[in-house]
Formats: C-alpha cells, structure tokens, sequence
C-alpha cells in the first residue's frame, strides 16, 4: 500500500466540507446569542442610569447642584435637600467602617496564617452564614433584642466615659445613629472577612518563607511579609465593603429612626439615602416629590459606583500581580 | 553570658507578643460570628411558638384577630423566585458561557469588571430603576415587576458563578469533542456545560437564596398583598417584604408572626447554603 495522493486528498476534503455548515450556522447563532447575553450586563449600567436621570430630569434641572447641599425636606412645601441623608449615609457608613474594618482583618489574619488547621473550615462557613442572613431579619433582630440592649447597656455606659464629646452626650433614644452604624458593621463584617481572606491567601508563600528563614515568629511574618506585601488588597477589601454600607437599606432602615436632621450625638435617630428612598417612594404623592426620590437615588448610585469601581481596580491589580509569584 | 540571656528574654517576648496576636485575632473571629449565633438563637426562640400548622396554609389575619398564617406570602417569594429565574438564569449562565469560551481577553475583563460593579449595586436601586422601568409605564405594582427586580439582581451572580466554573473544564474535553468533529456549541452545551452542571446549579441556588431573602427591591414594584395574588400583574406577597411589614407595626401580634415569618425565611435560606456547601464537598472531595 503507497500513502494517499494528493488527489485522494483533495477527495476526502469536500465531504467535510459538506459536513460543516449546518454546524457553522449553529455556532454561529448561539455566539451571538452567548454574546449578547454577556453584554446584557452593559445594558444594565445603561439602564441603571438612564432611568435614574429620567427619573429625576426635573428635579435635577429645578434644584441645581443645591439638592446636594439643602438640608430642608419639606414634601408639602416642595423643598428638597438631601444633605441630612448624605450626612446619614456617610456617618452610618464611617462608624459600621470603624467597628468591622479592625475585626474583619483581624478575623482573616487569623483564619489564613495564626489559627490552627483544623478550626480554619468551620469559621470561613461560619461566616458565610452570616453573610447569607437576610439584611429584614436582621434589622427584625435589631428592633427587637440589639436596639434595647444597646439603650438599656451599652449606650449609657458609653455615654459615662464618652458624654463629655458631642457625639456621645444629650438624651438617649433607642433608634440612633449609632444603631445604625453597628447593624451596618454587623452587614459588612462578612464581605471584608473574605475578601480579606482571598488577599492573603493570594500573598506568595515565598514571602512567608523568606521570613520564617530569618527566625521570625508567625506574628512578625504576617505583619513583614503579609501584611505590609497585602496592603493596597485589603484597602480594596475595606473600600468593598464601604460599597456595601453605603447601599445597606433594610436593616439600617428598621433602627436608625428615620428622621432627616444634622445632629452632632450619635444616640440621636437618623437617616440615610437608601432608607429615605424605602420609606417615602410609595408615599411620594406629587411628581416633584417622586422626582426627589429618584434624584437621591441617583446620588446613592453614582457614590456606590465610584466606590465599586475603585474597589474593583485595587482588588484587580494586586490578583493580578500576585498570581505568577504564587507557589501553592 | 548577659548578652545570651538578653537574646533568650527578647525571644520569649517575641513569642509572647506573637501569642498575644494569635489570641487577639481569635477573639475577633468570635466576635465577627457572635452576631450569627445571637439572631439565630433569638430567631428560633421566638419564632417557634408562632409556627403552626395554620402559619403555612391561612391568609394573614386583620390586626387584633390572633392566629392567621403567611400562606401567600410563602407562595408569592416562590413565584416572584420562579419568574426571576425564567429571565435570570438564562441571561445568567449564557452570558458566563461567553466569558468562558468566547470573546477576547480585554473585552472579557471588562465585561467581568462590570458584572463586579453591577453585584455592588444596592438592591433598593434595583427597586427604583424597575418601578421606572415597568410600574409607571403600566400603572400598576406587580408580580412581574418584582420578578424583573429580583431577575437583574441575579444576573451579573450567575453570570460570574458560571464563567468559573466553566473555566474549571479541562481544555482536554473540549478538544476531544472537537476532534470527533462535534459542532462548537454542542461541544460547550452537552461536554462543558454538562461538565460543569453542578457547579452552575450551585451558582444558581445560592443567586436564589440571596435574592430570596431580599426586600427593599420589592417594595415598589411587587409591593406586597394581603391576599392570594390570581393575576401577575397585580401586587403579590413576599416573605421578607411581609416580615418586614409586620416588624415595624405596632401591634405585638403582628411581632410574633414577623418572628415567625423570619423562621421560616431563615431556615429556607440556611437549608438552601448548607445543601450547597455539601454538594460542592462531595465533588471536591471526588475530583
């Protein structure tokens, strides 16, 4: 037997040929079916904020850039400002920051290089457990059990050491501010958790053995080798979960009372853009009113994104950079 | 000889700090989980005693009759859970298909960035765009319009779930299935796809906890119905949306069914993670 010419070659080619185009045109519809689904995502940023400005062309165009500086909201009278919110929001978000930044670090710290093997497994569930609890049924539990607690306990107490700082003097009402703030603190501690976790984990091991090699202890390689090596990760990590708090609705809503004022105390109610909008959006009765709700929401999607975003670029750069060093 | 002493004590202090940190950490991985045993503890205690038979088959009773159930509140969450898959799972895990298989590196990061951006939307601005979206536009709140708000939630979820596990595939399988002269999309749909399955269900399954467990995206667009819902695009009942009704009410009735509610909420949503997180052993553990 020869090996085939190039004649038989040519041969055997048309019928493969006459084999593919039913598959081509197959592949074909479902790539641009894929492709259109995997775009459907810019299609939802585009809808996002094409409805939001929709939404609050009017308002934006009568309030100006004082609609972020007013601080009258005054549906009757039509006066909008939703700087009580914005401070709200900030505020909120700045104690839940202070309160879970520290623990959630120190909380993957521990789960990736001091806590023994075995108990490692059992916290990272843990805390996705807690990540998975519905933000209504925390804010229920907040009502009920954390908001008198914290006013019978807790808020008295620091109001003896503190009271003689603004932000902890004057009455103590349950519903607070710093209400507010721990339940955010409670939503985000998760999302930091492990998304600090990732970051160290992604930290080479190299690094780690470099340390150990030099006599130090676990504590001195985490704080020279991982922790210094992580930095700008865990910052996203942090700004990730300020995304969070800043959007954090249900729970925030149910105790931080809901009254839109500028007060110094944390022990006095307060309120954010995001419980502003589940409060008020079925009651709003005139379109200006409407309008208002939609612009702060607006407000409240344009400060996530900038937040997401740079969250998601310091979280990319340092995967990225830590991938091809990464010995496991 | 002093020096050596010196070096040993300074040793020991470094150990000694170092155990120090250890403990510190400790007591704040206790402190980060304290929060889930205390709701559940609270959730469980009181919720029990309004659970009852009546609690999942009657309609919620006027304020001051005592008994009466979230019947429909239970069936809304399921059907407003049933009418965002049927857009958010396909969208979902079509588009984590493309990222996986198609297109180039750079438009793919940022297809990827996006979704990351879209999963840090708060929920409450889903509600607003979908109540601009639909409820306006025809004048009424609905089923269909929580549905929507739930669907746009869950995609950019699902659509990063699948895309990693699609990635998980070994090329191997692809380029046997190509090699038999099987088509590229039978190839992605019946060797990949299929490969992968699990972990897509699982992706899905936790997309649907968490949206389950969701609220403020309803408020204006399901808005909640104090009966059985017989037309989709009339308002329905949702659990969390009734929990929450019920938890700022007055009334102390109306506490304990909110408690109860809860129960019921809590243990769909555990139920659902920890089905999960043992499937996904099982498979880890086999691969």
């Amino acid at each position: 037997m020869s090996a085939i010419t190039f004649e038989e070659a040519d041969s055997i080619r048309p019928a493969q040929a006459r084999m593919s185009p039913p598959s081509r045109f197959g592949d074909k519809v479902f790539y641009w079916l894929t492709l259109s689904m995997a775009f459907a995502v810019v299609l939802l940023v585009i809808l996002i904020g094409w409805q939001l400005t929709l939404g609050s062309s009017y308002a934006v165009r009568r309030f100006g850039f004082g609609f972020l500086t007013g601080s009258a909201w005054d549906p009757v009278a039509e006066e909008f400002g939703a700087l009580p919110f914005i401070y709200g929001t900030a505020v909120s978000s700045l104690i839940a920051l202070l309160i879970a930044v520290p623990l959630s670090v120190a909380t993957a710290v521990y789960l990736t290089e001091l806590a023994p093997l075995w108990i490692r497994q059992p916290i990272v569930s843990l805390v996705e457990m807690l990540a998975a609890i519905p933000s209504v049924i925390l804010g229920l539990w907040g009502i009920f059990v954390m908001v008198p607690w914290l006013r019978d306990y807790i808020f008295p107490f620091l109001q003896r050491i503190l009271g003689w700082t603004p932000f902890f003097s004057g009455p103590i009402y349950g519903p607070s501010m710093l209400a507010g703030g721990i339940i955010v603190a409670i939503m985000i501690l998760p999302i930091i958790t492990s998304v600090s976790r990732e970051i160290l984990r992604s930290v080479p091991d190299l690094q780690r053995e470099a340390a150990y090699a030099l006599g130090a202890t676990r504590w001195e390689v985490t704080r020279i080798a991982v922790l210094s090596y992580a930095r700008k990760g865990l910052f996203g990590a942090v700004i990730l979960g300020l995304g969070r708090a800043l959007g954090e609705t249900m729970a925030v809503t149910m105790v931080i009372g809901n009254t839109p004022q500028i007060a110094a105390s944390l022990f006095k109610p307060g309120y954010t853009l995001a419980s502003v909008i589940a409060n008020e959006f079925t009651e709003a009765t005139s379109d200006m009113y409407l309008q208002a709700l939609f612009e702060i929401g607006l407000v409240l999607f344009g400060v996530t994104i900038l937040v997401n975003l740079l969250a998601q670029l310091l979280l990319k750069t340092i995967t990225a950079g830590a991938d091809p060093g990464r010995v496991q | 000889m002093n020096k050596q002493t010196d070096r040993k004590d300074h040793h020991s202090w470094r150990k000694f700090k170092s155990g120090i940190v250890s403990g510190l950490t400790f007591c704040s991985a206790v402190l980060v989980i304290a929060p889930l045993a205390l709701v559940f503890v609270y959730v469980l205690k009181s919720g029990i005693g309004a659970i009852n038979f009546d609690f999942f088959t009657n309609l919620p009773k006027p304020v001051g009759v005592a008994g009466g159930g979230m019947a429909n509140a239970i069936v809304g969450t399921l059907v407003l859970l049933a009418l965002a898959s049927v857009i958010g799972i396909p969208v979902g895990v079509l588009g984590g298909v493309f990222l996986a298989e198609y297109g180039t590196a750079r438009v793919n990061a940022v297809l990827r960035f996006i979704a990351d951006v879209l999963n840090g939307v708060p929920s409450i601005i889903w509600g607003v765009v979908v109540y601009g979206l639909i409820v306006l536009r025809f004048k009424s709140f609905s089923a269909y319009a929580g549905g929507l708000a739930l669907a746009l939630i869950m995609i950019p979820l699902i659509l990063r779930t699948t895309e990693e596990v699609i990635l998980l595939v070994p090329v191997g399988y692809r380029e046997a299935a190509l090699a038999l002269g099987i088509a590229r999309w039978k190839t992605i749909l019946q060797i990949v796809v299929k490969t992968a399955s699990r972990g897509i269900v699982t992706g899905i399954l936790l997309a649907l906890a968490r949206v389950g467990g969701e609220t403020a995206p309803l408020l204006f667009t399901a808005f909640g119905n104090r009966f059985w819902n017989h037309d989709l695009s009339e308002p329905i009942a949702a659990l969390p949306l009734q929990i929450f009704t019920y938890a700022i009410s007055p009334y102390d009735d109306w506490h304990r069914q909110a408690w109860a509610g809860a129960l019921v909420l809590v243990t769909g949503v555990f139920c659902v993670n920890v089905l999960v997180r043992i499937v996904t052993r099982v498979r880890t553990a086999s691969a």
